[in-house]
C-alpha cells in the first residue's frame, strides 16, 4: 500500500483505473440491472416488490466497505500520514453517504409492501441510520477547521471510533429480535435462490465498479485542487 | 521506539479495545435492545396485563380465524415453545400468512389474549421463485407422507 502512497505514482494508475470502472461498472451494474428487474423471477412470497433487492442490497454492502475503506484510510492517515490517506479519507466519505442513503430510501419504500411500515426502530435499521449519520459527521467534520490538515485527523478519528458500528450492523439481526430478516447470504451458503443470486452479485459487481470509479474521480480532483492552492500560495508568496 | 510504530501500535491498540468491547457488550443488551418479545420471553417475563408491548413469531399453521363481524382477525404466534392468542381488527398486511413471521404492537388482556393494534409481517431469509416453492412444498409433503423410520 506504502507504494501507492505516492501521489504522482497514484495518478498514473488512477487516470485510467477510473476510467475502467466507470465504463465496465456502468456495463455489468446495466446487465445486472436489467437481469434483477426484467429477466428474474418473482419471489414466491412477495411477488414483485422482490426486485427492490437488486439495489438495495449492493447498496447495502456498499456503504458498509466504504466505512470500511474509510476507517483505513483515518488508519493510515493517522499512523502513516500518508497525504493520500487523507485525500482518500475525503473522497469516500460522500460516496459512502449517498450509497447508505439509498440503502435507507430503497428499504424503506421495499418495507411498506413486504412489512407494512417505512420505518421502525430496529437494531438493523437503527445502526444502519448511525451509518448515514457517521458519514456526515466525518465530512462535517473534515471541514470544520481552517487549517484541512487539522480536519482531515479529526475525521479519521470519527470514522476509527464509528468502526464499531459495523459488526453492530451485521450481527443486529442475531443478537437482537428485529423486524429485518437475518441475513441470506452465509459462509454455509445462500438461501436466495441461484435466480436471483446471480443478477444480485451482478449488480453488485457493477454498482461497486460504479462506486469505486466516483471515489477515485474525486480523488483526482481533491489532488488537482491541492495543486491549484500550493502553487497559488507560491505566487503569492513570490 | 520510532514514533511511527508508535502510533501504529497505539491505535492499532485502541481500534482493537473499541471494537472488541463493543462485541462484548451489544450482545448483552439483548432484552434492552430487541424490537419485540417472542412468546417464551412473555411467558418468562411475567408482564402485566395492559401494558404496551410488542409481540413477534410465527403465525401458528391452522390459527388464523376471520371473525364474522368482517374485521377482526385471531390467531396465535408461536415460538415453537409456547403460543399467545391475538386478536386484531383492521387490514392485516400483504405477507400476513400461516407459518410466517408476524410482530403485533399492543397489549396482553386480562384473559392472556393479546389485542394488537398494528400488525407488521415479517419476513424471512428466504427468496425464490413460485415454482421452487412449490418443488420444495412437494417435497416437504412427500417426506411427511413416507413413514418415519
Amino acid at each position: 500500500m506504502h507504494r501507492f502512497a505516492n501521489p504522482a505514482r497514484f495518478l498514473r494508475l488512477a487516470r485510467p483505473a477510473s476510467a475502467v470502472c466507470f465504463w465496465g461498472g456502468l456495463l455489468i451494474a446495466a446487465i445486472g440491472l436489467y437481469w434483477g428487474v426484467f429477466a428474474a423471477p418473482a419471489d414466491y412470497l412477495q411477488g414483485e416488490s422482490v426486485r427492490m433487492l437488486y439495489i438495495h442490497v449492493p447498496t447495502a454492502w456498499l456503504s458498509m466497505s466504504g466505512y470500511a475503506g474509510l476507517a483505513i484510510a483515518g488508519f493510515s492517515a493517522l499512523v502513516w500520514r500518508h497525504p493520500l490517506a487523507d485525500v482518500a479519507l475525503l473522497a469516500l466519505a460522500p460516496v459512502g453517504a449517498v450509497f447508505s442513503a439509498v440503502c435507507l430510501i430503497t428499504g424503506s419504500i421495499w418495507g411498506r409492501p413486504t412489512w407494512g411500515t417505512w420505518w421502525v426502530w430496529d437494531g438493523r435499521l437503527t445502526s444502519m441510520l448511525v451509518l448515514f449519520f457517521l458519514y456526515l459527521g466525518v465530512i462535517a467534520l473534515a471541514r470544520s477547521y481552517d487549517e484541512p490538515g487539522r480536519g482531515a485527523k479529526m475525521a479519521s478519528i470519527l470514522a476509527l471510533l464509528g468502526l464499531v458500528n459495523l459488526p453492530i450492523i451485521k450481527f443486529s439481526v442475531e443478537w437482537w429480535n428485529t423486524l429485518h430478516q437475518p441475513a441470506s447470504i452465509t459462509l454455509s451458503g445462500s438461501s436466495i435462490d441461484g435466480s436471483m443470486l446471480w443478477p444480485l452479485l451482478t449488480s453488485a459487481l457493477g454498482i461497486g465498479l460504479l462506486m469505486a470509479s466516483a471515489v477515485l474521480m474525486r480523488m483526482r480532483a481533491l489532488i488537482a485542487e491541492r495543486k491549484v492552492s500550493a502553487r497559488l500560495a507560491r505566487l503569492a508568496a513570490a | 521506539m520510532k514514533p511511527k510504530s508508535q502510533r501504529l501500535f497505539l491505535i492499532g491498540a485502541a481500534v482493537a479495545a473499541l471494537i472488541i468491547s463493543a462485541l462484548l457488550a451489544m450482545p448483552a443488551l439483548r432484552e434492552g435492545a430487541a424490537y419485540f418479545y417472542a412468546p417464551a420471553d412473555l411467558a418468562a417475563a411475567d408482564v402485566e396485563p395492559g401494558q404496551p408491548l410488542r409481540l413477534g413469531g410465527l403465525v401458528e399453521e391452522g390459527s388464523v380465524m376471520r371473525l364474522p363481524d368482517g374485521v377482526t382477525t385471531t390467531f396465535r404466534v408461536t415460538d415453537r415453545l409456547e403460543s399467545v392468542p391475538v386478536r386484531y381488527s383492521g387490514i392485516v398486511p400483504d405477507l400476513f400468512r400461516e407459518g410466517q413471521g408476524v410482530i403485533a404492537d399492543g397489549r396482553l388482556q386480562a384473559d392472556g389474549t393479546f389485542a394488537a393494534e398494528t400488525l407488521l409481517a415479517k419476513h424471512d431469509e428466504n427468496y425464490m421463485p413460485p415454482e421452487v416453492a412449490e418443488a420444495v412444498a412437494r417435497a416437504e409433503a412427500e417426506a411427511k407422507a413416507r413413514p418415519a423410520n
